[in-house]
């Protein structure tokens, strides 16, 4: 076909490793609380919404009040950090709440309470802004460099550089600071790092605090790339970062990115194939065939045996 | 002993008769609009016993149990219906629905139980999306986004049930026949394996229980209650779109047995009731609705995770 011209290809390359890269953020909260709880944080993709709104919130005000054209980069860091604080409370509150009590029941249970809890945020969100598609304020206006023979935006270029030196700042706080040795030491093993004076309690609120705040940051670029957001947008992205999660193999940090990427590229390439309702299709498809086919996924799920 | 046990199953058995002699009264004294609530409440309560084969007595959670329903009902709309110009009878399509959903639950089944069962959760809502996605899309045939009109309604001989009376007896009676044989099925061998398997998988198949051929087997059967369902909805709501059978579906039937209590057929009766019926009841606060909804299935998990009407087997294990 010719369909097939080294820009058009090159394009979706961009676009593949932008939407994964956010994929990866959403699936590294879904990966470090299954690590340690072995469960399906189910409304990982409404604390994703709420970051969204988070940041919504923030830009609108502060171009209400005049305060965003003058100082751009400081609205966007602000748009980023109230997206984290609120999200990252929020996971706090969901793991206090309704996770916590659970902890010890059938597995099946705090599954089912997650499905509660996430109905029930979706349902805050649409009584605040009231089931309508609310449109991004464009802070910065999208623009495009040609390079070559195939362009990018300023936008696909501070969303994979940003994801990218979160995963790395991720990937370094969980290899070498102290708190991160003991969020491995409790994915290992509860009960022993119990032992060695882990307050297990306080790194598995850690954990969701650490996911959720991943998930605001990709929230807001989710919004500010596709600039329209509604009471809905976590459920989608939320079932495609799991599969990103199970695709790279559950509890395992790098999986997480690697499949996220893996997913933002397939999806960014098979749209190429058919036609793009069936986007969607894909990502379930994909699921479906790995669960199948190799249910550890890609780099091995790190969880160990004791559930 | 034998005395002591005729003398408690009479009272439940004689209640229930008198409940179902009452349901039979029950359109006359109520009026139409709640007739037609009845019904819908009827078609969860039969979209309920299904599921609870499935989630409750085997324990598999199925979090794409519309995509079984969507089978049921499309298959009877594309065959009785202008879309293809064919009118199959009801009667004769009701078979081939329950058909066409159990082969949907066997090819689902097949490659997906032997996940655990958080990936099977996660896998089947996927599937019930799949379905959903591919109905709006697939234009030629299902007519997409603008659905399937004018559905033929069932007749007996030259009487049409098409008023919201005759169907709430025809529903009635798919209920009272659902729910017997979801009873049978339960205090069977079959019921016994499922819920030995549900307690503990390897202890089961220690036992010499065949795992994945129960876990199939409940799948199946789960399947086919949606076929059932799916071909009265379809004739019953005379047109069907895409967006009737969204994940909201598999998530309300899911909460119905939840709320009514895993395992117990009352349970789910009650539990459609308040879910499906209360809503109607209290019509100005129904943006709230589904708010009171996600907040109680987690109040329901922390404080009582086994329903309102927990079955008496499952209430036993939940407390010793």
């Amino acid at each position: 076909m010719s369909y097939f011209t080294p820009e058009i290809l090159i394009d979706q390359f961009i676009n593949g490793l932008t939407i994964g890269g956010i994929y990866a953020l959403i699936a590294l909260g879904y990966t470090l609380v299954y690590g340690i709880l072995f469960m399906i944080n189910f409304a990982h993709g409404e604390i994703f919404m709420f970051g969204a709104f988070g940041g919504f919130w923030t830009i609108t005000y502060l171009l209400n009040i005049g305060f965003a054209k003058r100082h751009i980069i400081i609205t966007l860091i602000l748009a980023f950090l109230v997206a984290m604080v609120i999200s990252s409370t929020l996971g706090a509150l969901l793991e206090r709440i309704a996770y916590r009590p659970l902890r010890k029941a059938p597995r099946l249970t705090p599954l089912i309470s997650a499905i509660g809890a996430s109905i029930f945020l979706q349902n805050v969100m649409m009584l605040i802004v009231k089931a309508r598609m609310q449109v991004y304020p464009d802070l910065i206006s999208e623009r495009y460099y040609e390079i070559g023979s195939f362009s990018i935006s300023n936008f696909q270029i501070f969303i994979i550089s940003f994801s990218i030196f979160l995963m790395i700042a991720l990937y370094l706080f969980i290899q070498k600071s102290k708190t991160g040795k003991a969020m491995r030491a409790v994915a290992e093993d509860k009960d022993a790092a119990m032992l060695m004076g882990i307050n297990v309690d306080r790194i598995i609120l850690i954990t969701f605090v650490i996911g959720s705040t991943l998930a605001a940051a990709a929230g807001v670029m989710v919004g500010m790339y596709y600039t329209q957001i509604n009471h809905m947008m976590g459920f989608i992205p939320g079932i495609k970062a799991f599969t990103a999660a199970v695709l790279g193999g559950i509890g395992n940090v790098p999986g997480a990115m690697l499949g996220g990427y893996f997913l933002g590229l397939v999806e960014a390439f098979g749209v190429l194939f058919m036609p793009a309702e069936y986007k969607d299709v894909i990502a379930f498809s994909l699921l479906v065939l790995v669960l199948i086919f190799r249910p550890r996924g890609i780099l091995g799920e790190v969880v160990s045996e004791r559930a | 002993m034998a005395f002591g046990r005729h003398i408690q199953r009479v009272p439940f058995k004689i209640y229930m008769i008198c409940l179902f002699i009452f349901l039979l009264f029950v359109p006359p004294l109520v009026g139409n609009y709640w007739t037609q609530v009845l019904g819908d409440i009827g078609i969860y309560i039969m979209l309920g016993i299904g599921l609870n084969v499935v989630v409750g007595f085997a324990g598999l959670l199925d979090l794409g149990y519309v995509a079984f329903f969507a089978i049921g009902a499309y298959s009877y709309a594309l065959c009785a219906s202008p879309q293809f110009d064919i009118h199959i009878p009801f009667w004769v399509m009701l078979p081939v629905c329950v058909l066409l959903a159990a082969i949907g639950g066997a090819l689902l089944g097949l490659p997906v139980l032997r996940m655990r069962g958080d990936y099977l959760a996660i896998v089947t809502l996927g599937f019930g999306e799949i379905i959903r996605i591919v109905l709006n899309n697939l234009d030629p045939i299902t007519n997409g986004p603008r659905g399937l009109l004018r559905i033929d309604p069932p007749t007996i001989g030259s009487f049409v049930i098409n008023t919201p009376f005759r169907w709430y007896y025809l529903i009635l009676a798919g209920i009272v026949i659902s729910a017997f044989i979801a009873e049978r099925l339960n205090n069977s061998r079959i019921g016994r394996a499922w819920i030995a398997m549900r307690e503990d998988q390897d202890a089961a198949a220690l036992m010499g229980i065949d795992i994945l051929k129960y876990k199939l087997l409940a799948f199946t059967i789960g399947a086919s209650f949606a076929g059932i369902g799916g071909a009265i909805f379809a004739a019953r709501q005379g047109s069907i779109f895409p967006e009737n059978f969204s994940l909201m579906v598999s998530i309300n039937v899911l909460c119905l047995i939840i709320i009514g209590g895993m395992g117990s057929i009352s349970g789910v009766i009650i539990g459609a009731i308040v879910l499906i019926g209360l809503p109607e009841v209290l019509r100005e606060v129904q943006q709230y609705r589904m708010l009171a909804f996600g907040a109680l299935l987690v109040i329901m998990m922390i404080f009582r995770p086994m329903g309102f009407i927990p079955s008496r087997r499952r209430k036993l294990e939940l407390t010793e």
